[in-house]
């Protein structure tokens, strides 16, 4: 058995403190101690950006991080973007331009996409493709994501 | 199942390698690499599990002299936005741009693509051409000692280094280029994202006059390990880069690598895709 480790940090604006096993994953302890289903688990290999967070403002795949080393540091995940005035304005474009299908992407999508928007407030459709490389949709094609982060990056 | 017994997150190298001493330690950094291979059974955990994200100066790049130090924990993305990089090694940031997805350069380390040593490892490849060095360092008898290791003696075999157990590698050295040097970097694979290297080339050296010297050449995804080709080298050293003389460094390189044929590529393939990268970085070489 591996050993449990206490860890500390911020999820979302709040202080969590978990206890987890040294190998498991950041994903599996988000979803299962937290019970923040949001990101999801598709490839389990970082292919797919399905499971993507962000880490000190940093976007990563939360299935390939060790949860162990969440300790001291500061995670969003699409839980957080939601605010007592509505939906953050990426996901109420992600919304108005039919960027989700399944949904199953869509939590790494509107996080890569607040990372790539933080980084570059005026993207190019070039950036945003290049942006959205590590994530995979097997629905809308792309066409309309491309779309939604244009207005979104556009309506901030 | 995990055989873990034990955690640690050590603030200090000297943390780092007295734990090294004390016994069997696997090495988490950016985790992209480790967390899978502890998944498919390619790593078997040792009882000890040292997270060296903690360890304190092991991240970021800093010019000392003639000397660019590139600190173990220094991310592909950092390698990207780095000043000192696109100043004195920009071919590391031509390879930073199509290493893997936005995702994976973020957590990525460079001493974590080094130390995974695969052949593959797109990284390892512009490294080599640059004479980087692998510093090492171990408390062997109660104090730190530091060691450095060309990269180019550095890989033993697919996932292997010369590092012993109880070393951890810091950082790695790249001497700054003599003035004039210029070099590319060339990846191939089905798509620009996310893809392990079918093939992959780096070429650099002097150009003065239209002719090439000093030149450095590297492959990686052709060989047990990444390699230099001297043979290809010596086809073009001191050669005027013109369209025969391309050409017949292109043969040479093609027959020089000791591509396998796997699932990414058959070995014909691959001795095609390193001639057409060879000519492909030659001909852009300014």
């Amino acid at each position: 058995m591996s050993p449990k480790v206490n860890i500390e940090f911020t999820v979302n604006g709040v202080v969590k403190q978990v206890t987890v096993s040294a190998d498991a994953s950041a994903l599996d302890m988000l979803r299962e101690e937290l019970d923040l289903k949001g990101a999801k688990e598709a490839c389990g290999e970082g292919e797919c950006g399905a499971c993507t967070i962000l880490v000190d403002d940093t976007s990563l795949c939360a299935c390939l991080m060790f949860a162990v080393d969440c300790h001291g540091r500061t995670i969003e995940t699409v839980e957080g973007m939601q605010t007592e005035d509505g939906l953050h304005p990426i996901q109420a474009a992600y919304v108005e331009y039919g960027a989700v299908q399944c949904g199953y992407c869509t939590p790494g999508m509107v996080m890569q996409t607040k990372h790539l928007l933080d980084k570059n407030p005026n993207p190019t459709e070039g950036d945003i493709k290049r942006g959205l490389e590590g994530n995979v949709c097997r629905c809308t094609g792309y066409r309309k994501i491309f779309d939604a982060v244009a207005d979104a990056a556009a309506r901030s | 199942m995990s055989n873990i017994e034990n955690y640690i997150a050590p603030g200090s190298v000297e943390e780092a390698v007295q734990a090294l001493a004390d016994g069997d330690v696997t090495i988490m950094a950016g985790g992209t690499d480790l967390m899978l291979q502890a998944e498919n059974g390619q790593v078997t955990y040792q009882p000890t599990l040292m997270n060296i994200n903690r360890v304190d100066g092991l991240r970021g790049v800093t010019l000392d002299g003639d000397t660019v130090r590139i600190g173990a924990l220094t991310t592909i993305t950092d390698l990207l936005e780095d000043n000192i990089i696109a100043d004195k090694l920009p071919v590391l940031a031509t390879m930073a741009d199509k290493f893997a997805s936005n995702q994976i350069r973020n957590a990525g380390t460079v001493g974590g693509n080094v130390c995974n040593a695969s052949p593959a490892g797109d990284s390892i490849v512009p490294l080599l051409i640059l004479n980087a060095a692998a510093v090492l360092s171990s408390k062997p008898n109660g104090s730190v000692e530091t060691r450095s290791v060309p990269l180019q003696n550095f890989f033993t075999g697919p996932g292997k280094t010369n590092m012993n157990s109880n070393e951890l590698l810091v950082a790695i050295d790249v001497p700054v280029p003599p003035a004039g040097f210029a070099a590319g970097f060339s990846k191939f694979g089905p798509r620009p994202a996310l893809e392990i290297s079918m093939a992959s080339a780096a070429i650099g050296g002097v150009v003065d006059g239209g002719k090439l010297t000093g030149v450095r050449v590297a492959y990686g995804a052709v060989g047990p390990t990444p390699m230099r080709a001297p043979e290809t080298e010596a086809a073009l050293e001191g050669k005027e880069l013109n369209a025969d003389n391309i050409a017949a460094a292109a043969e040479v390189a093609g027959n020089e690598v000791t591509p396998i044929d796997d699932v990414r590529a058959t070995e014909w393939y691959r001795r095609h895709l390193v001639r057409v990268m060879t000519q492909e970085i030659l001909e852009n070489v300014t």
